[in-house]
């Protein structure tokens, strides 16, 4: 990390009518790191990204992208910036590698840097055998290969990509996995929204956790474990008389359907306590905590759709 | 609140795409202007025109010429920049992907709308030498029409884009096509003269009827007989090309950036 800020927002606000999207959040984002929004859906994540990308305007508050007002100076943030949305836009109506090309010029590419770029960057995702072929025709997991190919077909620094593995399969999303942890070690700087923890923790240098609007947690992901939750997650059945039992032995526990959940730092007493004392006769597992444990304390179980 | 930056070159990056889609497919796309003019030529020119010896001094062949390409060259761009410019918008995701480039909305609406320009202009050079073998247009003046199929196409395609900015769905698209280009299909002076309406109507249609200004210009290129109404209507061509276009954008700016 050489400590330049590529993104820093002071403040920032956005809103749709009523609708507070973005409620003053502040972060930062340094050089060469790979930084992680996570949150559940309407969290803000995705708006937060388009402001950031200078395709929506903020409402209020400071943004800046490579040390530039991303409403001053959109047209040269843009040209260093590379973006993988969340809906597929990929243009159907030319080939795999023209698309490309095609996409190049918006860049000011000319052709005849774009045409090798672009053999390239299938190459680099293993797309060459589809280069003449239509968007219509690809897999889930090719097309979404292919907007990280275009993504990068102007030698970003900075790379945007809102969650960029939803629907994969585990072997398309670790392929996308291991070329974005190699972006980063060329030294690119990674910005991703995602709902999934372990893509998270794999990833990312650095989270925030963002829920309504607002930035409920930062820091590592590690960190960010050890900080919220305990080391181990205790899970057992849910009867009216474990709980009795936990509450007079004075443990923390949640519920949520018919489990009780107990964090703790010694998962062997927790769990010969629940099996002797509390005469459990149902199943009790335990385990590390997570990322998705500090999510889910941190956000709640409600719904969001 | 502001993303604007002024309209550049860049516009021509998004005319490029839509140039290199149609080429694409583009025998398709150049069947119907031969193919349009032939059929009325011989339906209306010569079938209905066997009726009529005469309007206005000239056979109705060369009275409904002009009218053949200026319905062209209406369609053309209007029809470019309402339902596929909304399927490029709103299905491909196409100014999405644009706007996230150094391109700005403005530059990709300016940009759609000199591509929907762009097919009249092609439609009108396309017609011009059946209507030639036909013998129903005069020449050279005559030529004057591809210059200003530029900016009668560029005042269609804006007009459609207004729509497209407003519509909820795709579907929306077919109002102003039923209620407003089919009746000014017909009530333009395109096929029989505007004089023999009642006035009011021929007030109406000056004020409000594109094509009714469209259809005077071209037919006194294609006829060689100059005007001095002919200059009113290019000054409202272009005054309301002017105005529909800024709208336009304003629009579509309002409709995709929030």
């Amino acid at each position: 990390m050489t400590g330049n800020t590529v993104v820093e927002a002071k403040n920032l606000v956005k809103r749709f009518g009523n609708l507070q999207a973005v409620n003053g959040i502040s972060f930062q984002v340094q050089e060469g790191e790979a930084f992680g929004f996570l949150g559940p859906n309407g969290a803000g994540k995705t708006s937060t990204m388009r402001m950031i990308q200078c395709v929506s305007p903020k409402t209020s508050g400071e943004l800046r992208v490579f040390g530039m007002d991303t409403e001053e100076h959109p047209r040269e943030i843009k040209l260093r910036m590379g973006v993988v949305p969340q809906e597929s836009n990929l243009d159907p109506d030319f080939t795999v590698r023209e698309g490309l090309i095609q996409f190049a010029r918006y860049f000011d590419i000319p052709r005849h840097e774009a045409a090798p770029r672009a053999d390239e960057l299938l190459a680099f995702m293993a797309l060459e055998e589809k280069k003449n072929s239509t968007v219509e025709k690809l897999s889930g997991g090719m097309r979404r290969r292919l907007i990280l190919a275009r993504a990068l077909i102007n030698h970003p620094t900075l790379l945007i990509l809102d969650e960029p593995t939803t629907g994969l399969d585990p072997q398309a999303r670790h392929l996308i996995w291991e070329k974005m942890r190699g972006l980063v070690d060329e030294g690119n700087t990674i910005l991703l929204t995602t709902h999934y923890m372990e893509e998270a923790a794999r990833l990312c240098d650095r989270i925030v956790i963002m829920d309504t609007g607002k930035i409920l947690v930062e820091g590592r992901p590690d960190e960010l474990v050890k900080a919220h939750a305990s080391e181990y997650m205790v899970e057992a059945d849910t009867s009216p008389d474990v709980m009795q039992c936990l509450k007079r032995h004075q443990i923390a526990f949640d519920t949520y359907g018919d489990k009780v959940q107990i964090f703790t730092r010694d998962p062997k007493e927790v769990t010969r306590l629940l099996l002797d004392e509390c005469s459990m006769d149902g199943e009790v597992t335990a385990r590390p905590t997570t990322l998705e444990d500090v999510f889910l304390k941190l956000t709640g179980r409600t719904l969001r759709e | 609140m502001h993303l604007g930056f002024p309209v550049s070159y860049r516009v021509w990056k998004v005319w490029r795409r839509n140039l290199g889609s149609f080429m694409r497919t583009w025998k398709v796309n150049f069947i119907p202007p031969f193919l349009e003019p032939i059929l009325y030529l011989l339906a209306l020119g010569l079938g209905v025109g066997s009726f009529i010896t005469e309007v206005n001094g000239v056979s109705y062949s060369r009275f409904i010429a002009p009218a053949l390409v200026s319905i062209a060259v209406m369609n053309a761009a209007f029809f470019e920049c309402t339902y596929s410019s909304y399927v490029r918008m709103y299905y491909q995701k196409t100014f999405d992907a644009m706007i996230a480039t150094p391109l700005s909305i403005e530059e990709v609406i300016a940009g759609e709308l000199l591509w929907g320009a762009t097919r009249s202009v092609i439609y009108a050079v396309l017609m011009f030498p059946v209507l030639l073998v036909f013998g129903v247009i005069d020449l050279p003046s005559s030529f004057l029409i591809f210059p200003f199929a530029v900016l009668a196409g560029l005042l269609f395609a804006a007009l459609g884009m207004c729509f497209t900015a407003i519509t909820p769905s795709i579907d929306g698209l077919n109002y102003p096509s039923f209620l407003l280009i089919t009746p000014m299909f017909l009530f333009s002076g395109t096929f029989f003269p505007l004089s023999l309406l009642p006035s009011f109507i021929q007030v109406i249609a000056f004020a409000f009827l594109p094509l009714a200004h469209v259809v005077r210009v071209i037919r006194c290129f294609t006829l060689n007989s100059f005007s001095p109404d002919v200059l009113i209507s290019l000054a409202w061509v272009l005054g309301a090309t002017l105005v529909l276009s800024t709208i336009s954008i304003r629009l579509m700016k309002k409709r995709l950036i929030v």
